[in-house]
């Protein structure tokens, strides 16, 4: 019953989100400033992730590959296989589960608490439109350019550390690369990302929105949102491999 | 004018509201005192529609918030300001822009234009020149200032205010009445606030209401609330032992 009851609640803030905005240019604004909040303040540990996640595959596939008579251009192949197909979109949207969910779901949930939610209810203002909508937005404009950047810089990554540490040339490993690359592989990677993104931004969202207390609930909020973020984010994972490839 | 006709609140299985009637007319100061838990707060709620009742309905110049719809909601929230206890400031814009907010989402005009009835609300409270300050850098009579300027800022034709001096010295209390009842009067805005705080009851209260366990046990004004034989008002009122010998004093 409570599963009903949680499911019923968040498909009425999505409906809710989706109402007219009282000024179209506020909006917009907002929604400006949360795609630099999420969009730039990401950038910089998407990109760390991603040169370690990049390295360490292409590390650990050399090792894998002791028979002599597989090409090391296998490398190649397989680190860009794996950043389009699991590491990119996957972890990357792990990662953002704990950085952007965990800030969403505490802002609203301050919001909530400190009354800020209900004097913009007051004044007239849908706070779920105003509030969770330009966040979903800029989730599901900003996470997918994220998972870009993952991607390549992990497949960047990979060649680098392969060249630095002698195991293959960037030669071998863009010809590698270039021999397995399908574009429909990048496409199940957006479409990935763009689910994860939506399951990012609303139930984060979610979750702060309808805290009731104070600080520990906040906290208590925050964890819950990055919990479910994950478990929605690998179950959409399996479900989308079994649907679409 | 503001209506309340036989409103009710249940939350599980405690009746917090009972049937209470009461109206609230403009430019003067309605109070509904009680004590912690007597239901001022879910009244408050319930009259600025951010908690439905399950008995009764409210009507704002004759129009019946419960059969509103979304719009027209809207609409009246526009004409509705509200003071909360801890201010509600949002705390990320400048005092400047907690009041533009609400101008730039329901009234844009040319920014200088905003900027001038910024400037007029925050003087009207006493903050001239403090536009620029977060509501981190202010004391908390001050933040309650600003939440009244922006309260004002739209020219609201209803102004509530819950516990508007709590957690003030007596002397920003007193600063905070006045400021209320000044605009109240000035604008000819219906003002309901709740408190029970006695020293404001006692200033500036025009019309109050006393709610005990959910329901309206008392109604009357400041000259009618320090003679009245209701128990529960007097437990209130006189919670003080001087209060106490004061009025003791005063009977015999």
């Amino acid at each position: 019953m409570k599963f009903f009851f949680h499911f019923g609640r968040y498909l009425l803030m999505l409906r809710q989100m989706l109402s007219k905005p009282e000024n179209g240019r506020m909006y917009w604004e907002e929604t400006v400033r949360q795609m630099a909040s999420i969009g730039l303040g990401s950038v910089g540990i998407v990109a760390f992730v991603a040169v370690f996640m990049g390295g360490v595959s292409a590390v650990q596939t050399v090792y894998q590959l002791v028979a002599p008579y597989i090409s090391l251009t296998v490398v190649g192949s397989i680190v860009t296989n794996s950043s389009i197909l699991e590491l990119g979109p996957s972890v990357t949207s792990l990662v953002l589960a704990g950085k952007i969910g965990s800030n969403i779901a505490s802002e609203l949930g301050y919001m909530r608490s400190s009354e800020q939610i209900d004097a913009l209810e007051i004044m007239g203002v849908n706070p779920v439109a105003y509030l969770v909508g330009p966040k979903v937005l800029a989730c599901l404009t900003m996470i997918p350019l994220l998972v870009v950047v993952s991607i390549s810089t992990a497949i960047a990554g990979g060649m680098v550390i392969c060249q630095l540490t002698g195991l293959i040339t960037y030669d071998q490993f863009i010809e590698g690369a270039r021999s397995s690359f399908l574009a429909y592989d990048v496409f199940f990677a957006m479409c990935k990302a763009f689910t994860f993104a939506f399951f990012i931004s609303s139930v984060s969202a979610y979750h702060g929105y309808h805290v009731q207390g104070g600080a520990l609930e906040v906290g208590r909020a925050s964890t819950k949102a990055v919990v479910y973020c994950c478990i929605l984010i690998l179950s959409g994972d399996y479900i989308l491999a079994e649907l679409l490839l | 004018m503001i209506q309340l006709q036989g409103i009710g609140k249940r939350f599980g299985e405690q009746q917090v509201l009972q049937d209470i009637h009461a109206s609230f007319g403009p430019g003067q100061i309605n109070m509904v005192i009680g004590a912690s838990g007597s239901g001022k707060s879910v009244l408050m709620k319930i009259m600025v529609g951010l908690v439905i009742p399950d008995q009764g309905d409210l009507f704002y110049e004759n129009a019946s918030l419960g059969t509103m719809d979304r719009s027209e909601k809207q609409i009246l929230r526009q004409n509705i300001g509200m003071l909360f206890q801890n201010a509600a400031l949002f705390d990320s814009l400048s005092v400047e822009d907690n009041l533009l907010f609400p101008l730039r989402m329901f009234k844009p005009a040319p920014r200088a234009q905003m900027l001038e009835r910024v400037a007029y609300c925050l003087e009207k409270v006493g903050l001239a020149g403090k536009g620029p300050l977060f509501p981190s850098e202010l004391s908390g009579g001050m933040k309650k200032r600003v939440g009244i300027a922006r309260a004002i800022v739209l020219e609201p034709r209803y102004l509530f205010c819950d516990e508007p001096n709590s957690g003030l010295d007596p002397k920003t209390s007193l600063r905070i009445d006045h400021l209320i009842r000044d605009l109240t009067q000035e604008f000819n805005i219906t003002t309901v606030v709740n408190t029970h705080d006695m020293n404001s009851v006692l200033e500036c209260a025009d019309h109050i209401i006393f709610l005990h366990k959910g329901r309206k046990t008392w109604e009357g004004d400041r000259q009618q609330i320090l003679k009245s034989d209701n128990e529960d008002l007097n437990e209130l009122v006189y919670a003080t032992r001087h209060l106490q010998q004061f009025r003791d004093k005063a009977s015999l």
